[in-house]
């Protein structure tokens, strides 16, 4: 068939026919749509929609034995819609929006008035937008008194975070507004400008449990700026969920205990419990009040704790690295006798402050076993320890063997971050065999690098790897993450990681040799920390006096107690405090005694510790 | 005279406006749609207004391309063609994505999705062309009728295995050819379809007992008519009863046991009979009232408080019409009915001068095809046809949508352009 004939042609006609014909009724139905009909120019105009973001109340943080460390007081901020302002004015010109009783309510100036509703304008012309933020209860009930005459603007309830203790401003962490970088990483697109969000300590890395999750009110508005109850019977809305509850390992009588001795000293007490790798205590001085970064004088507080020379804002329990000094002996000699390189039995010579490559500090016999080279911190014995081991011939040359040490203290937490729920780690340093290579050109052996083996030179922990490492003997071999969360307030689980046993696999006969060797620093007759030995509660610990380019020596002490049975494990280091024994030695043993007994008995100790004051000349 | 500039001058430039009129305004509203303070240039390639974009050029692009291309390439290859698509809609079925219940995607890649059935039905109009161009094709034997169905029917059946009831009513669109070109009892079908869709909905609005009464007494008023006047064909009357009888019963029937819950309250809120703004009615609500509310002059571009807050799902796929409504007031949705009701005159009048059949039977394909896109789209959001998930030709949010139809209409532009070289 070429082309159709007349009569079929005559059938366009129809076709298009029915296509004007719908065309027609369309345009007739849209006419009374959108002209003829005004019902749904008055559901979309007269009742403008106001869309309430429902805060959820933010979780409660308690600690390890249901002490309240942190809730929620309410606050209002005072929100307003641009547009709907706009609207009014057009709409009602006879009533101006009385800019000069609106701003003697709220007690700004009007240049005030117009920098912040441009700033509104700016964040959206068409959803609310904060005007005003955390306005005082009191503030709040004579404004919303007036708010009628003001359309646009509207309370929005919030609430902020209060500290009942005062303590452990740091591991709280505190909440702020969103910053822009945060909202652009915001990949779930839950956050809003204004919105609060944990900055630091656990509030950050628990943000999404305890932030819950928002809810949102549809309200009906008429032009008085009055709510007219919820749009659709409230089928838009959605409730909002409660953020969930925390409860913190740290035991919050000892904390204060601890932030109390450190006063007027600069440095970090970390403790744990090695059975389960909580922390019980997570001090970092100098510290502040966590109420002072709340409120509408955040801003003011934060700037002079950051500007304060003494630098209280960072935690030093996980961000100041050290070098560990004598207390790095422990590592030095679990590696020594895991690779085979000595015994407990063997024996190195030491020539007191005439021994070479590195004098002595301590006078003991003059060829020392294990168990004498740890209770009188024998420098020689140690660094002999460390040659034997990267030496040893089964590696086949010192650089492998020194892989293999490395890889030990890796394997024993150092250098690296746990990546449990402390945010901000910092890792710390062992030097990689690279880093040898290119400072000595490839040429270095176990004299060069000697200083690793007491714990000097470019070995550098944090007090909480440190703080691990006490656990890890007083668990004979391993030791849980060290992580703050003991558990959520319902039954949700706590991530994997922070349970599962890590074994860097050291054989436990070492381990408690090592740990005997510990009871003798406070047992022995010549231990360093005799001084502090308590006799119902036996004591393991050693003691490090690092040198520093601060100054004066840091002084250093890693502890657990009770040999037996281990509850707590610690590591104390004072800035610039001399002797392990001086001040880090006695602060342990005071914070084991408050642990274990609850209360202490050592007056005199405890007032020489907490009225003692080091003095620093140099900005930390 | 060389061929690229004889092209320019053959073209139907009144298409090629409206056409182009039609894709600013949908850019444009999508823009508006999807408007994000964050993000406030139209040309933002992170937002579906830049994709959008991206869609226009690469379909201009590809609709430049098919007008350089020999017009009789689509007739000499319409069947291969129609076969690769029904090659890709039995894949789709196999290794489909799903999205909206309906499986009717192919992911190509992670950012690259297609969806054969957009162009299937291009596919089946270049093929059934093709078919009645032949010269032995005669449509008054019953053998090339039932080859001329079948080429219709299969992909519409693979689409509704799809579960894309939307796309396989487009479908429906072909009886225009049909009838065009004399498929014997189209002309029936029309007028029965109507008459059919008013038994539906009558029966649904009245129930089944009321619809016998009403069929009764009709039944009775013929038969005494006939019995009067004593003329023929009293039989095929009868025939005629016992067929609506039936209907409305298994119209009944077929509500309830074969449309599923969401197929059911979408008529059933279409007909008035079922109140329900939160529900299915959610949708058709919010549109009437963004639509209502634009007034005579809109509010404005950018200015809708309606389509701001997504209130309307799918604001700018498949309820797109309802920005247009809002912002441009009457006055923006009568351009854009009046823009289609002209496009669609256009190429009617544009198939009738063609020399070819291929051309002719093509132009009255996709003539049907955007018609029912446009009156079933445009037709749900003002609440006079139940909610149909298709896509508004030419403005709504999509590549798959877009680069069919500029292609499908390309090809017509192009065959246009090309008829007098036709002996």
């Amino acid at each position: 068939m070429r082309t159709g004939n007349n009569n079929l042609t005559n059938r366009k006609l129809l076709v298009m026919g029915v296509f004007i014909a719908i065309g027609v009724i369309y345009l007739i139905r849209l006419f009374s749509l959108q002209v003829l009909d005004k019902h749904y120019k008055q559901l979309a105009d007269n009742n403008a929609l106001r869309f309430v973001t429902q805060y959820p109340a933010r979780g409660k943080v308690y600690d390890r034995n249901g002490k309240l460390l942190v809730f929620n007081e309410a606050v209002y901020d005072l929100m307003v819609t641009p547009r709907q302002v706009n609207e009014a004015i057009k709409k009602d010109p006879l009533h101006p929006f009385d800019t000069v009783t609106f701003c003697h309510l709220l007690e700004i100036d009007k240049a005030s008035f117009i920098e912040r509703m441009n700033k509104a304008k700016n964040e959206s012309y068409f959803k609310p937008s904060p005007f005003m933020t955390q306005v005082s209860k009191e503030n709040f009930a004579h404004i919303a008194e007036m708010l009628y005459r003001f359309p646009g603007f509207f309370f929005q309830t919030r609430t902020v975070r209060h500290y009942p203790n005062a303590i452990a401003a740091h591991t709280l962490g505190d909440i702020g507004e969103i910053s822009k970088n945060e909202l652009e990483k915001d990949e779930e697109n839950y956050y809003r400008q204004g919105d609060y969000i944990g900055k630091s300590g656990i509030e950050k890395s628990y943000e999404k449990e305890l932030r819950g999750v928002k809810g949102l009110k549809v309200m009906m508005v008429d032009v008085h700026n009055r709510e007219m109850g919820s749009f659709m019977e409230g089928e838009l809305d959605k409730e909002p969920v409660a953020g969930k509850d925390l409860y913190l390992g740290l035991d919050a009588e000892l904390q204060a205990y601890g932030e109390q001795l450190m006063v007027g000293k600069i440095g970090s007490i970390v403790a744990v419990e090695p059975s389960t790798g909580q922390i019980l205590a997570f001090v970092t001085s100098p510290t502040y009040d966590p109420n002072l970064l709340v409120g509408r004088e955040r801003g003011t507080h934060y700037n002079e704790l950051k500007n304060d020379p003494m630098k209280p804002l960072i935690n030093r329990a996980i961000s100041g690295t050290y070098p560990p000094g004598s207390t790095f002996k422990t590592v030095v000699g679990l590696i020594a006798m895991q690779s085979g390189s000595i015994t407990p039995a063997t024996c190195f010579h030491c020539s007191g402050p005439g021994s070479m490559p590195i004098k002595c500090t301590h006078s003991h016999g003059s060829s020392p076993d294990f168990a004498n080279a740890i209770m009188n911190s024998c420098n020689p014995y140690f660094y002999e320890s460390f040659k034997t081991t990267i030496n040893n011939p089964k590696f086949g040359n010192i650089k492998n063997g020194y892989d293999y040490w490395k890889d030990m203290t890796y394997k024993m937490g150092l250098g690296r971050k746990f990546n449990t729920d402390i945010p901000y780690e910092r890792s710390g340093n062992i030097p990689s065999r690279e880093y040898y290579d290119k400072m000595y050109g490839g040429q270095w052996n176990s004299v060069t690098i000697r200083s690793l083996g007491i714990g000097q030179g470019e070995v550098l922990v944090t007090p909480l790897q440190l703080c691990n490492i006490a656990a890890l003997i007083a668990n004979e071999g391993y030791y849980y993450p060290p992580h703050l969360i003991k558990c959520f307030g319902d039954t949700t689980a706590i991530p994997e990681v922070m349970t599962t046993k890590v074994d860097p696999g050291i054989d436990p006969k070492y381990v408690r040799t090592m740990k005997q060797g510990l009871r003798t620093v406070f047992s022995g007759p010549a231990g360093t920390a005799r001084r502090y030995e308590l006799k119902d509660i036996p004591q393991c610990g050693k003691t490090g006096t690092a040198q520093n380019p601060h100054g004066n020596y840091h002084s250093n002490f890693i502890a657990f107690a009770p040999y037996d049975n281990p509850k707590i494990a610690l590591a104390v280091i004072i800035e610039n405090g001399g002797y392990g024994a001086t001040w880090a030695a006695p602060i342990a043993s005071l914070m084991i005694e408050k642990y274990i007994r609850g209360y202490t008995v050592r007056e005199d100790l405890e007032k020489r510790i907490m009225e003692g004051r080091i003095s620093y000349k140099n900005e930390r | 005279m060389n061929e690229r500039n004889s092209i320019i001058g053959k073209i139907d430039w009144v298409t090629i406006l409206i056409y182009l009129a039609l894709v600013i305004i949908g850019w444009f509203s999508i823009f508006s749609a999807k408007y994000d303070e964050m993000h406030p240039s139209i040309f933002d390639l992170s937002q579906v207004y830049g994709k959008q974009l991206i869609w226009i050029g690469s379909s201009l692009l590809i609709g430049f391309v098919i007008l350089l291309i020999d017009a009789k390439f689509f007739n000499a290859f319409s069947l291969w063609i129609y076969f690769f698509f029904l090659a890709s809609l039995f894949v789709v079925l196999v290794y489909g994505k799903a999205t909206n219940g309906a499986t009717s995607w192919i992911e190509l890649s992670a950012n690259v999705k297609f969806q054969p059935s957009e162009f299937a039905k291009m596919a089946t109009a270049l093929a059934l062309a093709g078919y009645l161009d032949r010269l032995d094709v005669d449509m008054q034997k019953r053998k090339d009728q039932i080859i001329a169905a079948l080429l219709v029917l299969a992909p519409m059946a693979l689409v509704l295995l799809q579960n894309d009831t939307g796309s396989a009513i487009v479908f429906v669109s072909f009886i225009f050819v049909l009838y065009r070109e004399g498929f014997p009892g189209t002309g029936l079908v029309m007028v029965g379809g109507v008459v059919a869709i008013l038994l539906f909905i009558l029966t649904l609005v009245w129930s089944q007992k009321v619809m016998y009464i009403i069929l009764g007494s009709l039944l009775v008023l013929t038969l005494t008519y006939y019995l009067i006047t004593k003329r023929k064909g009293i039989f095929k009357m009868l025939g005629v009863f016992a067929f609506m009888f039936v209907f409305v019963f298994s119209v009944d029937y077929a509500f309830h046991k074969v449309l599923q819950t969401h197929q059911q309250n979408r008529i059933l809120v279409m007909l008035g009979k079922l109140d329900d703004p939160k529900g299915v009615g959610y949708n058709v609500h919010q549109s009437k009232i963004a639509i209502g509310s634009g007034g005579f002059t809109g509010k404005g571009f950018l200015q809708g408080t309606q389509t701001k807050y997504d209130f309307v799902p799918e604001q700018h796929t498949d309820f797109i019409f309802c920005t247009v409504g809002e912002e441009g007031g009457f006055l923006g949705t009568a351009l854009v009915v009046l823009l289609y009701v002209a496009l669609l005159v256009r190429i009617i009048l544009l198939a009738e001068r063609q020399r070819s059949t291929f051309s002719r039977v093509y132009g009255y394909a996709i003539a049907g095809i955007l018609f029912v896109h446009v009156a079933i789209n445009i037709g749900m959001t003002i609440g006079l046809v139940p909610v149909i998930g298709i896509p508004l030709p030419f403005l709504s949010y999509g590549g798959s949508s877009m680069l069919a139809f500029t292609i499908m209409l390309a090809i017509f532009v192009k065959q246009d352009a090309n008829r007098l070289n036709i002996l």
